[in-house]
Parts: C-alpha cells; sequence; structure tokens
C-alpha cells in the first residue's frame, strides 16, 4: 500500500513537472537523433523496434518509463537515468504517443 | 517536334563545351534528417550539388560504381537510390524493403546487395538498373526471419553477412546469379552487430553485442569454420551502457595488427591478426563507436557514443596509446580520409557542420556547412575489398 500511495505521488508530480522549453528541446534531439540511432529517426524501428502510437499501445506509461530509464536487460536497450529523470521520461512517452504534439 | 530539335541541338553544345568533370576526387555527405545528400568535391573542399528525395537517412550508407560515376545510397526505409556524381540527379530509385542497414557492390560491379531488417534478408540487384537478380531470406528455426547486418563484398564474386538474431555467418556466391549458392556457419556467437573484411578480402570478422568477443571467418580456409576471437575478454566485467552500436569498417586493419571498439567498454582493442590473440587495450574517452585507421595505417582515429561523441582520439600507431583528443563539436557521427590520408572529414551533426582536419599537424583547415551531417563517403572506396 505504502509503494502505491508513493507511486501516485510520484506519477501526479509527473504531471506537473513539464520540462522547461529548452530541455524540451534537448530532449526531442535527444529523441530524434540518439534514440532513433536505433529506433530510427522516424522511430520506425531499427535495430531497436518500432516506437509508434500503435506498438506501444498497451504498455503501460511507468513499464516505458521504466524500460528509458533502466533500460532492457539481455537487449541493446542502454538506461538512460544518467541523461533524463524521470518527468522526463514520462514526458518523452507522452510524445510518442501522441507524436504530432 | 522540328522545333525541338534546334534546342536539343544547342543544349548538347552547350553541354559539349562545359569544362569535363572527373569523379575521382568527389563524395557523398549524406544529411540525415533531410534525407538529403551533398556531392561534394574533396580536393576544392566544396559542395557541388544537393540530390534531395532519399528518404529515411537515420541510417545510411554509399558504396560506389566501379566507374566512380554512382554513388549507391542505402536508407534507413529500404530506399535504394543511385545518385549520378556527374549529373548531380537520382539515376534510379526503389524501395526494395521496410527497414534496412546498408549494402555492398560486387567484385566486378555488377551486383548491388542490400541487408535488410525487415524483411530480415538480403537483396541483390543489378546495378545498372536496379532489378532484383537474388532475394535471400535471412531464414532461421524453422522460418523466423533475422535481421542481416554486417554484409560485405569478398573476392570471387561473393557477398559475406551476418544474421544478428540467429547468431549465423552466410557467405552468398553470385558466380551464377541465377542460382546463387549459399554457405551458411551457424552458432558463430550471439548477435553479432557488424561486421568487416580485410583490405585483402580474406578475413571476414564480425563483432558480438550478445557475448564478449568476435567470430572470425578466414575466406582462404573456410572449411575450418568461424572461430572465436577473444571470447573470454572482460566476461566478468559489469559492461558499460552502449548508447549506439559501435561500427566495423575495413580500414580498422593496420599492418598485422586489428583495432576493434570493444563493447560495453570504453577501449579500443589491438588484436594480432597473426595469433589473434590481444596485444593491447587502449583506454579512450568513451564507448568507440568507429575505429579507423588512416591510409597508411600510422594513426588510428576513434569516435565515440553519446554522452562523449563530441571528442576524436588519435592513437598512434607505433606505440599503442592515445596521442591527441580532439574536440571538433557537437556530436562527431563519422569520419573519412582522403584515399592517401593527409586530410580525415568529420561529421559533427549537431552544429550541422563538416570539419576537415590535417592528420599530420592535426590542425583544423576548414569547416564546410551540412545540414544534420551523418555519413562521409568518397568515391576513391570504389576500388576498395570491403568499402
Amino acid at each position: 500500500m505504502k509503494k502505491l500511495l508513493l507511486l501516485i505521488l510520484v506519477s501526479s508530480t509527473a504531471l506537473a513537472g513539464e520540462p522547461s522549453a529548452d530541455r524540451q528541446a534537448v530532449l526531442r534531439n535527444m529523441l530524434k537523433h540518439d534514440c532513433g540511432a536505433c529506433h530510427g529517426l522516424t522511430l520506425k524501428g531499427g535495430l531497436g523496434p518500432a516506437l509508434l502510437p500503435e506498438a506501444l499501445a498497451g504498455k503501460s506509461d511507468d513499464f516505458l518509463a521504466d524500460t528509458i530509464l533502466n533500460g532492457r536487460t539481455g537487449t541493446a536497450m542502454p538506461p538512460w537515468q544518467q541523461f533524463i529523470n524521470r518527468d522526463e521520461a514520462l514526458w518523452l512517452v507522452n510524445i510518442l504517443r501522441n507524436p504530432e504534439h | 517536334m522540328k522545333k525541338l530539335i534546334p534546342i536539343l541541338g544547342f543544349v548538347l553544345s552547350l553541354n559539349a563545351a562545359a569544362e569535363p568533370r572527373a569523379t575521382g576526387d568527389l563524395g557523398v555527405v549524406i544529411e540525415r534528417e533531410d534525407g538529403k545528400a551533398m556531392i561534394i568535391n574533396t580536393t576544392e573542399r566544396k559542395q557541388l550539388a544537393e540530390i534531395e528525395g532519399l528518404g529515411d537517412l537515420s541510417h545510411a550508407s554509399v558504396v560506389f560504381s566501379r566507374d566512380q560515376r554512382y554513388a549507391y545510397v542505402f536508407g534507413r526505409d529500404g530506399g535504394l537510390t543511385k545518385v549520378d556524381l556527374l549529373g548531380d540527379a537520382i539515376a534510379r530509385r526503389i524501395v526494395q524493403a521496410g527497414n534496412s542497414i546498408g549494402g555492398a557492390i560486387s567484385q566486378d560491379g555488377r551486383f548491388i546487395a542490400v541487408s535488410n531488417y525487415t524483411p530480415g534478408g538480403v537483396k541483390v540487384f543489378s546495378s545498372d538498373t536496379l532489378e532484383l537478380v537474388a532475394d535471400i531470406p535471412a531464414e532461421y528455426d524453422n522460418g523466423k526471419l533475422s535481421k542481416v547486418v554486417g554484409l560485405a563484398d569478398a573476392p570471387g564474386q561473393r557477398f559475406v553477412f551476418s544474421l544478428f538474431d540467429a547468431g549465423e555467418i552466410w557467405v552468398l556466391d553470385l558466380n551464377n546469379p541465377q542460382q546463387p549458392a549459399i554457405e551458411k556457419f551457424r552458432n558463430i556467437g550471439k548477435q553479432p552487430y557488424d561486421a568487416l573484411i580485410s583490405p585483402d578480402g580474406r578475413y571476414y570478422i564480425a563483432g558480438l553485442f550478445g557475448e564478449p568477443g568476435l567470430a572470425l571467418l578466414d575466406l582462404w580456409n573456410r572449411q575450418d569454420g568461424v572461430k572465436r576471437v577473444l571470447p573470454e575478454y572482460g566476461k566478468t566485467d559489469e559492461k558499460l551502457p552502449v548508447y549506439k552500436m559501435p561500427h566495423l569498417e575495413g580500414w580498422a586493419i593496420a599492418g598485422d595488427y586489428l583495432f576493434v571498439p570493444a563493447v560495453g567498454k570504453h577501449e579500443v582493442l589491438v588484436i594480432d591478426k597473426r595469433q589473434w590473440q590481444l596485444v593491447k587495450a587502449i583506454p579512450t574517452a568513451g564507448q568507440p563507436v568507429f575505429v579507423m585507421a588512416r591510409p597508411d595505417a600510422r594513426q588510428i582515429w576513434v569516435n565515440f557514443a553519446f554522452p562523449d561523441n563530441g571528442q576524436v582520439q588519435v592513437i598512434d600507431a607505433k606505440d599503442l596509446s592515445v596521442s591527441k583528443t580532439l574536440a571538433p563539436g557537437k556530436a562527431v557521427l563519422h569520419m573519412e580520409f582522403t584515399p592517401r590520408g593527409e586530410q580525415v572529414w568529420l561529421a559533427v551533426r549537431d552544429d550541422n557542420q563538416i570539419v576537415v582536419y590535417d592528420t599530420e599537424t592535426l590542425a583544423e583547415i576548414t569547416r564546410l556547412p551540412a545540414k544534420t551531417p551523418s555519413g562521409i563517403f568518397f568515391s576513391a572506396r570504389a576500388h576498395q575489398i570491403g568499402l
């Protein structure tokens, strides 16, 4: 239960914690080029899987943010937590789900 | 119609009067974000033309026809574009797969092979017409298709490539293009991520991502099968995160030594190719991506994965240590030497520039504007095995 409360707290701050405009530009560039190195500039996939909205449907925000932050063992997906905080990871997940934004 | 003839005649005579252009010192710079490529002159160090409409170039590579007139651009989206370096135009373009990673040109220049992720396999095309010549699905495990990486041309009208998901190396023999012969080597190691062929065309070496070491195929002694090189190296160490897959290219061989990026370690490994033993692990500024020997092999230049991609290091081949660290700009993605190595051109993506260095003095010569440049390919590659 305590864990759940903590989760709720974390996710509610995440909504509040939209990155600054400068930081958003950095994150978008990172998404395009550094994520894009494996997932493709257009996110249709490469060595890594596609990150288009239909590919992410059915996966929770938390699961996706965890994947970004901690990487995925046994695959080429590295952990990004040294460079991105949880709010930023959730913001990126939202961008992936709504690419036109 | 009568009117057209005098006009045509006029155009032809204009062309005849123009200064003829040679292609031996030209190159192509990929501008990834816009799906464009610049044609450049490496002697005058200037842009000649810009070619648009090359599709998704998030990952791209280029090979050249043996007459050095055409550049074949392999895009991420399966696009294969034949660019005319004399006409500054696209000669032909096809989209041959959903997702692809690279390509190669055959020994005789007649065929272009493309390695694809989706559908996993290799397709071979006529270099003249881009018509399909052979389709080789990378099947394993009862019909699953593997992503194909590390496609290289080899002597004897062969192509060699690796199956990322299957852990196999295949040798494709195109002596009879109607009936291509395939030789398969299985259990070569987990997740080969890229490969190189030695400049003499003898050794095909695949780097492994899923386990330590490299897989080696001696094409002179194929009956001996694939051997592992450094299978124990760093096995018990914690792997550092890899933010960009390293690349292997033929120019990483310098004399008896092979220089390769370690994976998950900030090192360049020096391997003696007489015994295939480790000579030295050279500590570097980050996860190496490209490790390329200057054509005379006196220096080895190394660039790095995010977040260390603002630096480039120069290794002295004589004492096997880093002799210089350069900071060309933000996000150095690729390097290309002039044919005899007096200059190296670097693609600096986030600064939207190409930076040219004198490799002797290590001084900067010039910078050229380019929009998010990611790859630089000079036409001298036309006559190099494996490039």
